[in-house]
């Protein structure tokens, strides 16, 4: 199976005092193709992908990058990985093209192809115009650039993105998608966790959901999706005391019943096609003369591939009963 | 799935003993220039830092010259200099503690984690910076003790008092990023790296001979101490007088934390590393 699967993790436990971050996961991802990890806050996500880059020991499992045992044989595993965590890992007092030929160097790249691979790298990410600028002078975007950059230097065959598009305006995510699918159109594997449905379904071949530490689902994006609506319509009603009246109306638009709110007048409905149904409702409502306060039409959101795996909305992580310490800062 | 199969990247990437024994070196390097451009970028660190042993040296000369040099027998500023300059160095390597907590709090520290490099360059990268940064203040106090009347009798031995010094400073470095990785907080660091430095410092023939402290137990640590072996031994070679046993023993002072302190902190660093 190593030939086939080149990041194994399998029945990976790992707690942080009385915390379980990871409660028993297994995944395979496949030599030359994109796993998209997909969880809520506090899922574990980081947690999976700092034991699989040999930042953290896992307290019982096995785990395999490229064939090679990450827990007897780290010095090699990072030979050939490329990681980009959560928290960008520059460093702030040196230009964006010193850390790259730093980060070469540490490879044993010789100099002068160092030199060359920066000034590559910041063509690439579009960074040639700040390239001498300390990074502490970047913005958000161009951090997570040149991260990626640093993650891309020695061309790993296989790389971990840890939410890399989080906290991007959505023409920057656009743009960071297109260059995730260059990373791995010439064959590289790649793990990528997301809190975006939206982005597994662009980008992962086959994706794995995991909640509070375990996998809940895994298949591909289609297969995620197979027992959910195509469109989410979210109505607010003027008077949230017609909310049950609204709904009952609107029950022969959907196949599954009307997620309501009534405290708020929240009304959410699962269709086959929004932009035809959006009038429907609009039609059926003026009929009974119910007031709209507000419309929305979304596609499925994290929460709706919750809501049909579990039947349970995502837990908000600070409602859990557990205690959260300063994390991340594991190092 | 069998995770025992070894892959052919992974015999590939075997590399030699001796290869493996240069990039320690290689990666240390590169990030020792790392650290020495983050001071060359906070000049006024740096400034400051340098301008304070000058303000003591000044201090001690023309406060406590008068009164001292009844004790030292001659010209305070021939005993006190390479002295100060021991103290300078002291003081100094508790920036290792604090730069090394602030490295780790950082999230630089995954990246050179997550790279197959040397495992000790992150922390000899440190001390090595911060050694040459001590060695960069001493040249200028020499300078300033030399505009006071501060004298080599002979270069060549006052020379070798110098790099004596330095290597002391560099041993200490060590015991500082020790300290640093079992801190691992910031700002505790500020306080933890300086406190063992008090007693060290001052319990020492640094500023006043030993033999004017009037408790026995005291006397005896001070004289027996690394940093009043050192001391003297520089003090010595910068006034001209070389002792071979002094030496050696201070040789093996240095030696001696280096062994200890170095694995303990590389040890450590992989443990706080990989909680
Ligand atoms: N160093 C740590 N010390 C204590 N608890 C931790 C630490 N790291 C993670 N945790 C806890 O483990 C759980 C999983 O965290 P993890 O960071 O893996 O989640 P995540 O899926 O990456 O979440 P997010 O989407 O917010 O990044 C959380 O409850 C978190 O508080
Ligand atoms: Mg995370």
């Amino acid at each position: 199976m190593t030939a086939k699967h080149s990041i194994i993790a399998e029945n990976v436990v790992k707690h942080f005092g009385d915390i379980k971050a990871l409660d028993g996961v297994s995944i395979a991802g496949e030599t030359g193709k994109v796993l998209g990890l997909l969880g809520p806050n506090g899922a574990g996500k980081t947690t999976l992908v700092r034991i699989l880059t040999t930042l953290l020991k896992p307290d019982s499992g096995a785990v395999s990058v490229g064939g090679i045992d990450v827990l007897r044989r780290k010095q090699q595993v990072r030979e050939i990985i490329g990681l980009a965590g959560q928290n960008t890992a520059i460093d702030e007092i040196l230009t964006g093209r010193e850390n790259l030929e730093m980060v070469s160097r540490l490879y044993h790249i010789p100099r002068p192809a160092a030199k060359r691979r920066a000034q590559e790298l910041l063509k690439q990410f579009a960074l040639t115009d700040a390239a001498d600028r300390p990074a502490k002078t970047y913005s958000g975007g161009m951090r997570r650039r040149l991260d990626l950059a640093a993650s891309i230097v020695a061309r790993p065959s296989i790389l971990f993105l840890d939410e890399p598009t989080t906290g991007l305006d959505p023409r920057t995510r656009i743009i960071m998608w297109d260059t995730i699918r260059e990373l791995v159109s010439d064959g590289a594997t790649l793990l990528l966790t997301t809190q975006y449905l939206e982005e597994a379904d662009v980008l992962a071949d086959q994706i794995v959901v995991i909640d509070q530490g375990r996998v809940i689902a895994e298949g591909t994006a289609d297969e995620l999706k197979a027992n959910m609506a195509a469109d989410f319509i979210d109505i607010t009603v003027a008077n949230p005391q017609e909310t049950d009246k609204a709904s009952q109306l609107l029950r022969s638009l959907s196949d599954k019943s009307p997620q309501t709110n009534e405290q708020r007048g929240h009304i959410s409905l699962a269709v086959e096609s929004g932009a035809q149904s959006i009038a429907e409702v609009v039609r059926l409502l003026d009929a009974e003369s119910v007031q709209i306060a507000e419309l929305n039409l979304r596609r499925p959101s994290l929460n709706d591939v919750f809501l049909s795996i579990t039947g349970e909305e995502i837990v908000e992580e600070e409602a859990k009963p557990k205690r959260r310490f300063g994390r991340r800062r594991s190092a | 799935m069998n995770l025992n199969t070894v892959s052919v990247a992974a015999s590939a990437s075997e590399s030699s003993i001796f290869q493996r024994f240069i990039w320690n070196f290689a990666d240390t390097f590169v990030v020792m220039r790392r650290n020495l451009y983050a001071y060359q970028r906070q000049p006024e660190l740096v400034v400051f830092a340098t301008i304070q042993p000058v303000i003591f040296l000044l201090l001690f000369t023309y406060v406590f010259g008068g009164a001292i040099s009844f004790s030292t027998g001659g010209d305070y500023i021939n005993f006190l200099l390479p002295g100060i300059i021991i103290q300078t160095i002291l003081f100094a390597s508790a920036n290792t503690t604090v730069g090394l907590t602030v490295d780790l709090s950082r999230g630089i520290i995954d990246r050179f984690r997550s790279l197959p490099m040397s495992r000790a360059a992150v922390l000899a990268g440190r001390t090595s910076a911060d050694t040459l940064r001590g060695l960069f203040t001493v040249l200028i106090m020499i300078v300033a003790g030399y505009i006071i009347g501060f004298r080599f009798e002979d270069w060549g031995s006052g020379l070798l008092g110098l790099a004596l010094a330095v290597a002391f400073g560099y041993a200490v470095t060590w015991i500082s990023a020790t300290i640093g990785l079992f801190v691992k907080d910031p700002e505790a660091a500020q306080v933890a790296g300086f406190i063992w430095l008090f007693p060290l410092t001052f319990a020492s023939s640094i500023f006043v001979p030993t033999r004017t402290m009037t408790a026995d137990w005291l006397r005896t640590f001070a004289e027996n101490q690394p940093v009043s072996v050192v001391a003297n031994t520089v003090r010595d070679l910068m006034t001209g007088t070389v002792n071979p046993d002094e030496i050696i023993i201070s040789l093996l002072w240095i030696a001696g934390i280096v062994a200890i302190f170095l694995p303990m902190a590389v040890w450590r660093y992989a443990r706080v590393a990989s909680r």
